[in-house]
């Protein structure tokens, strides 16, 4: 019998794969140069040594955690990266190449237009629909689950997507509403009646429209997975195995809308409980998914709505942080590293939120106060982030540097700290992001 | 029955609420009556919110109340009696950017604490706000922006204003998650508020309340 694993075996096998990555056909990676090769190693140590906290790294780590800046920077509209992916993808590996950050996040953030299109996606807008050329996608907050929709999400979540969510957040899947009851195909009496669906025009429509949305995503993930092999050949890994929610946004951010969320906080708050349970082993297993189709041992969490000032700090326990803990502990298990975005302010939660097992995760500081989130979630978390956007924009390079170097020596002085910005920008003046970079390298070595 | 009224809806007991409302109807109160005590109740909704009990929870079920029980009273008065108001303010998300739910708060609470209230909605460009306050004569414009974007749009904005005479009339102030003083300088705003609290005060100083 196999020996059960720990979490720390099947970190380090992650983190060991990182560190002899292989190339297109499967071979050891080739690298452009020794020193490259070198350099690589050395940056995936260096992250690792941050995250996990047993020793200090050669140096603070730096990063840049951009939205949309390396294409609006590079002269591009987001009309432009989002339809033509090799120019996305080469816009992208030129922006690392000249920032040298010791990791990078991948071109993924502009994704396919054209797919979007294909699909008839409605929870957004983007350029060209419904958007300026010039700028971002941006989300339509709406009530796309209704509030007497618990119970099927409870009892089926696959179910309730297929058959409910899906046709109304993209307008080319209205098929899927005809669907069979898949569960009930187990015997061959009556077995012909369940397979009636695929033959009406609106299910085959569907399914048209999926396979050529399938087609379109590997025409964009050939340039733009390319982009994380070459840039690993000069050096700069990625981490970055994907994505994962906390309960409460699924529910909050595209399920019920904001305030179908906290309007059922009050009017049904067991069925609001029961479904963000019923979303954990969802969210654990999107999270486990990405990381081992990626081989990348770190998933952001992007969070939202329980920053403070969006709930009191009674419902952030009640509500918020059990499914998200639940979430971060299952993907710990599987030694996958939990990389939650705190955007905005969370002076509030910093006392929950610390508890957490130690050098197993890594947090996403945008404005909340560094001295305290050094003394609580910092104790057992690695950070990153906390280089203002309006810096960015606004200050000069010099201030910049002043605000990084301040950073490393009160909260970098023991480990745990990673430079980077400390939420998206789109805008910002370059040089401002390359003294971000340079700062760290200059005032960061142990 | 009022003071019951007052306390249910404060309170976040909607169904109670609701109930009462149907009750004092069909029992003949004065409607007008019933309308006070719902605004009394949404004072002490937008008092507990400064103070930090109540949230965007509290303020999106007291919203919902509201319009439930006017729509329960509704068929009893003849028209929407005028309240004073200590002035308008004009307010919208910025060019570019569709956000809104911040500045959905600050509306709320500029109509409870007695502000007249016109939302432009979003992605509001320079222009529409010039000729808003030209038709409306706003005393305060108020400016969201949730995206780094925003910067750019806020400022192009006020000089949009400037540039055709209005500055002057009103009073601008900034808000939205990444924005704060660097920003206010940037934009040629007058104040900015870190959140909605702040920017209640704010607008009441301007005001003289």
């Amino acid at each position: 019998m196999a020996e059960q694993l720990t979490n720390v075996d099947k970190a380090q096998a992650l983190w060991q794969g990182k560190l002899s990555p292989k190339g297109p056909d499967g071979k050891p990676l080739t690298f452009q140069s020794p020193e490259a090769e070198q350099a690589y190693k050395d940056r995936i140590h260096r992250i690792k040594d941050a995250i996990e906290m047993k020793k200090l790294p050669d140096r603070v780590p730096v990063t840049v955690f951009p939205g949309m800046f390396p294409w609006l920077n590079a002269g591009m509209t987001m009309e432009e990266a989002m339809y033509d992916y090799n120019k996305c993808a080469e816009v992208f590996t030129n922006f690392v190449l000249e920032y040298k950050p010791d990791l990078h996040w991948g071109a993924y953030a502009p994704g396919s237009g054209k797919m979007y299109e294909i699909l008839g996606y409605k929870l957004y807008s983007w350029p060209g629909h419904g958007i300026a050329p010039e700028h971002s996608y941006q989300a339509n907050e709406g009530e796309y689950m209704l509030a007497n929709e618990y119970d099927p999400l409870i009892q089926d979540p696959s179910g309730y997507f297929t058959h409910v969510y899906l046709p109304r957040v993209f307008g080319a899947l209205g098929g899927f509403p005809m669907l069979p009851f898949l569960p009930g195909i187990l015997e061959i009496y009556g077995l012909p009646l369940f397979f009636i669906p695929f033959g009406l025009p609106p299910v085959q429509a569907t399914y048209q429209a999926l396979f050529e949305a399938g087609a379109e995503a590997l025409k964009w993930v050939t340039p733009i997975g390319g982009a994380d092999g070459a840039l690993a050949t000069f050096g700069f890994p990625t981490v970055l195995g994907g994505f994962t929610k906390a309960p409460f946004d699924v529910i909050g951010d595209t399920l019920r809308g904001t305030k179908g969320i906290m309007l059922d906080m009050y009017r049904q708050p067991d069925k609001l409980l029961k479904a963000m349970e019923a979303l954990v082993p969802l969210m654990i297993g999107m999270g486990i998914a990405n990381a081992r189709q990626t081989g990348n041992p770190v998933i952001f969490i992007p969070l939202h709505k329980g920053a403070d000032g969006f709930i009191s700090d009674a419902q952030f326990k009640k509500f918020y942080w059990p499914t998200l803990k639940e979430v971060m502990l299952g993907l710990i298990e599987e030694g996958i590293v939990p990389f939650p975005a705190a955007e905005g302010f969370w002076n509030t939660r910093l006392e929950v939120i610390q508890d957490i097992p130690k050098g197993k995760t890594l947090w996403m500081i945008d404005q909340s106060d560094m001295t305290t989130v050094k003394k609580t979630v910092g104790k057992n978390a690695c950070l990153f982030g906390n280089v203002p956007s309006t810096m960015l924009n606004l200050a000069t390079p010099q201030e910049v540097k002043v605000y990084v170097k301040k950073l490393i020596e009160t909260v970098g002085k023991d480990g745990g700290l990673i430079i980077g910005n400390g939420a998206f920008f789109d805008q910002a003046k370059p040089e401002n992001v390359g003294a971000l970079v340079e700062a760290a390298k200059e005032y960061g070595t142990y | 029955m009022s003071k019951q009224l007052v306390e249910a809806i404060a309170d976040m007991r909607e169904e109670e609420a609701l109930k009462l409302a149907r009750e004092m109807v069909e029992s003949g109160s004065d409607p007008l009556a019933i309308l006070d005590s719902t605004r009394e109740a949404l004072n002490l909704v937008g008092k507990r919110f400064e103070e930090g009990t109540y949230f965007l929870p509290e303020l999106m079920l007291a919203g919902e109340m509201m319009s439930q029980i006017t729509e329960i009273i509704k068929p009893k008065l003849a028209e929407l009696p005028q309240i004073k108001r200590h002035g308008k303010v004009l307010i919208g998300t910025v060019e570019g950017d569709i956000h809104d739910i911040g500045k959905n708060i600050v509306s709320f609470m500029l109509d409870v604490n007695g502000f007249e209230v016109r939302d432009l909605g979003v992605d509001v460009s320079p222009q529409k706000f010039v000729n808003a306050i030209q038709e409306y004569q706003p005393q305060i414009v108020a400016l969201s922006g949730f995206l780094t974007l925003s910067f750019e749009s806020m400022k192009n904005t006020v000089a949009a204003i400037k540039s055709t005479g209005l500055r002057d009339n009103v009073k601008i102030m900034i808000g939205g998650g990444q924005i704060n003083e660097e920003v206010k300088v940037y934009a040629g705003a007058d104040g900015y508020g870190r959140d909605a609290v702040a920017g209640i005060s704010m607008a009441k100083k301007w005001a003289g309340v």
